[in-house]
């Protein structure tokens, strides 16, 4: 069977499983709807967590980022890993024992205040909707790299699938694909770097082999190898990075304290039964997630080391297949600029923008012409950083079905991550402001229907940011991270640990926080304030505007701290409510009222 | 008997804390510690073929932090039995 075939076959498959547990687990009750019904055991939520987490840009992308920031890629590994132990230990345990459905209402209900709730509302939406519109748009890449299908129909089939699991199963809908989508992209993702692993060092763990020495007998460390020719082609050494300490500091800790702040992640612990299942939930997810996580720098080592022998200083002819395939497919491109016939590799983009091919054309050398222009640099080569992960399979010489494996992968780690926001949103507008705010004499029914359609109404929003992505959805996805840490991760902090807090400072804090990184996002990422995006000199203290969140949470944090100083403290029953929480026994049941 | 029960959920609290700080601190070295801001210094040392700086920054501190999730896990269905309130 050829590849394609495969990949249908797999695809079919795997989509088939996902329908099927959502007609089994359908939703009855807005319980079941928002909570799964909360009696899902740890390992179920922490799988589910973990297929939530890791979205396509972790299945696809994150290696490929690595492998081009070397050192620098740590921000991502330990961000994105870190962040759940500040979960595990200030936030899920506490907010399971609260039970209530979402974090807009832990908000509300600790400050006592609807405005409060409201505020967390509008953060939760804007969190969740820039972090979803990137998550279609992966969805119609994959399909459209797979199957060969155009983009947008790509989105309309993710589209039709999640709003088939979402709007019928709810939470328990997900939670329980979200499990079976863990197995597909975890083992799609270890088969092709166990191999890998083994074809460059001998080793048939990739964490391991990534400090072993070279399989060729040599005795030459791997990262030594890579240093050198890093080094050599006028690259920073691999392990060196080129960031500024103070940059990664800040990028690390936005990451961090985003994870444990963005509300679909925060949700999934609010599925379980007891506080002590919280805990052990976390602990699974994070054990879960960082086999993907420990796996891809050394995917990112071996794939880098691999191309660099393969490709550099070696004339088109004698380029492997692998490149050939993925040159035809418009992820990589070459020009030989000194005219010697031979791929020069080295730093800076090669091309302004993604290669224009010219048609069918190629050069006499053979490889497909581009029209782009040369921004001035020896660099000759343009590479998708998407191939690190994609071309493995490939570059270890492992058949079809495993590359059509890796789309099953790629498909099943977007889809989960579209489902758990697009929950969040939906709960968002039917419990949060619909039977919170609105209307809060709604029936049972009523909620339970309002949630369906608000899901469907967030799907087809969603569908038509992946179909017209808006210029600067991507710049901003990774800034939700820094959204979240500037809003919500104080207030729930505080809510928990200081028992003083009172709403007007927490209110002032999220306001304050959340403006001001929306401020530093459109000044120094979207330049809209200025003619020409201001360059990284004038950036703050150095930091970037991803590791901003950084500042805004701490500014967050100030000001509610001063503001809640100079004014009433919380009322008594609200004090008893964190008193409460603190103690793990007795958390009974996820209740909405 | 009211008194009890709140120095009871105060004790418990302050122990909680104290795991915290303990816990934290120990997630805060070897991230921004090992991996970060003494990343260059570490880095003249070796573990295999990493230097250890890096190898903490994309392995290390992720291995420490699953570790001490479950060690955390552990300590706090100890504590929640020590003061009672690990029944339902």
């Amino acid at each position: 069977m050829d590849v394609q075939t495969w990949t249908y076959l797999l695809v079919g498959l795997t989509f088939s499983i996902y329908i099927g547990i959502a007609i089994w687990s359908r939703a009855g009750s807005t319980k079941e709807f928002y909570v799964a019904g909360g009696g899902v055991s740890p390992l179920a939520n922490g799988m589910a967590t973990a297929a939530d987490w890791m979205s396509a840009a972790s299945f696809l992308s994150m290696a490929g980022i690595i492998a081009f920031a070397g050192y620098d890629g740590s921000v991502y590994l330990m961000g994105w890993t870190g962040g759940y132990v500040l979960l595990a230990l200030l936030l899920a345990p506490y907010l399971r024992k609260f039970g209530k459905f979402t974090v807009p209402d832990f908000i509300g209900d600790r400050y006592y205040s609807d405005t409060a709730r409201l505020v967390a509302v509008f953060c939760a939406l804007l969190v969740s909707f820039t972090y979803v519109a990137g998550q279609m748009r992966g969805v119609g890449l994959v399909f459209s790299r797979f199957l060969e299908v155009d983009i947008n129909t790509g989105v309309i089939i993710g589209m039709i699938i999640v709003l088939f699991y979402a709007v019928l199963g709810g939470m328990k809908g997900i939670t329980y694909t979200q499990v079976a989508q863990y197995c597909v992209l975890i083992f799609a993702f270890m088969v092709p770097a166990i191999f890998i692993s083994l074809q460059m060092t001998g080793n048939p763990i990739p964490q391991l082999g990534m400090g072993s020495t070279l399989a060729d007998g040599s005795g030459t460390f791997l990262l030594d190898k890579l240093d050198g020719l890093s080094t050599q082609l006028g690259f920073a050494a691999y392990t060196d990075g080129s960031k500024s300490m103070i940059d990664v500091f800040a990028i690390t800790l936005a990451l961090m304290v985003g994870t444990a702040g963005l509300p679909h992640v925060i949700v999934r612990f609010f599925t379980v039964k007891r506080v002590r299942d919280a805990r052990k939930s976390a602990g699974y997810a994070l054990l879960l997630i960082a086999i993907l996580y420990t796996a891809a720098p050394a995917v990112a080592v071996f794939a880098k080391t691999n191309m660099i022998d393969s490709v550099v200083d070696k004339t088109y002819q004698e380029q492997p297949d692998w490149l050939k395939n993925y040159e035809n497919l418009g992820l990589i491109a070459w020009t030989d600029k000194n005219d010697d016939g031979l791929v020069q590799y080295g730093p800076g983009s090669a091309f302004i923008g993604k290669p224009a091919y010219d048609g069918d054309k190629r050069t006499a050398l053979g490889a497909r012409a581009v029209t782009n222009i040369n921004p001035g640099n020896q660099n000759e080569l343009y590479v998708d950083r998407d191939i690190m992960v994609l071309a493995n399979p490939e570059i270890a010489n492992l058949p079809g079905w495993v590359i059509a494996l890796v789309a099953a992968g790629a498909l099943a780690a977007a889809l989960s991550t579209a489902a758990g926001l697009l929950l969040v949103i939906s709960s968002s507008v039917s419990h949060d402001l619909i039977k919170k705010v609105v209307n809060p004499n709604i029936s049972e029914k009523g909620e339970l229907m309002a949630a369906r359609l608000s899901a469907v109404a967030a799907v087809c929003v969603a569908g038509y940011f992946g179909i017209n992505p808006p210029g600067f959805v991507a710049a901003v996805v990774a800034l939700a991270f820094g959204l979240a840490a500037a809003s919500f991760f104080p207030a729930i902090i505080l809510g928990i640990f200081y028992k003083r807090m009172n709403k007007e400072g927490a209110i002032a804090g999220m306001v304050v926080g959340i403006t001001a990184m929306l401020l530093y996002m459109i000044k120094y990422k979207l330049g809209w304030f200025d003619a020409t995006l201001p360059s990284s000199d004038e950036w703050w203290f150095g930091i970037s505007p991803e590791g901003f969140g950084t500042i805004a949470m701490i500014i967050n944090f100030v000001v509610s701290l001063v503001v809640c100083h100079f004014t009433t403290p919380p009322p008594q029953e609200v004090q008893d409510i964190v008193e409460n929480i603190r103690i793990p026994s007795g958390a009974g049941e996820a209740r909405g009222h | 008997m009211p008194i009890n029960k709140d120095s009871n959920a105060k004790a418990y609290w302050k122990e909680n804390l104290r795991y915290l700080t303990i816990l934290l601190t120990i997630w805060f070295a070897v991230s921004y510690g090992a991996g970060i801001l003494f990343k260059g210094p570490l880095d003249n040392f070796r573990l295999g073929g990493f230097k250890l700086g890096f190898w903490f920054a994309q392995q290390g501190s992720i291995y420490v932090f699953v570790i001490l999730i479950f060690v955390y896990v552990r300590l706090m269905n100890k504590l929640d039995k020590k003061y009672g309130y690990d029944v339902e």
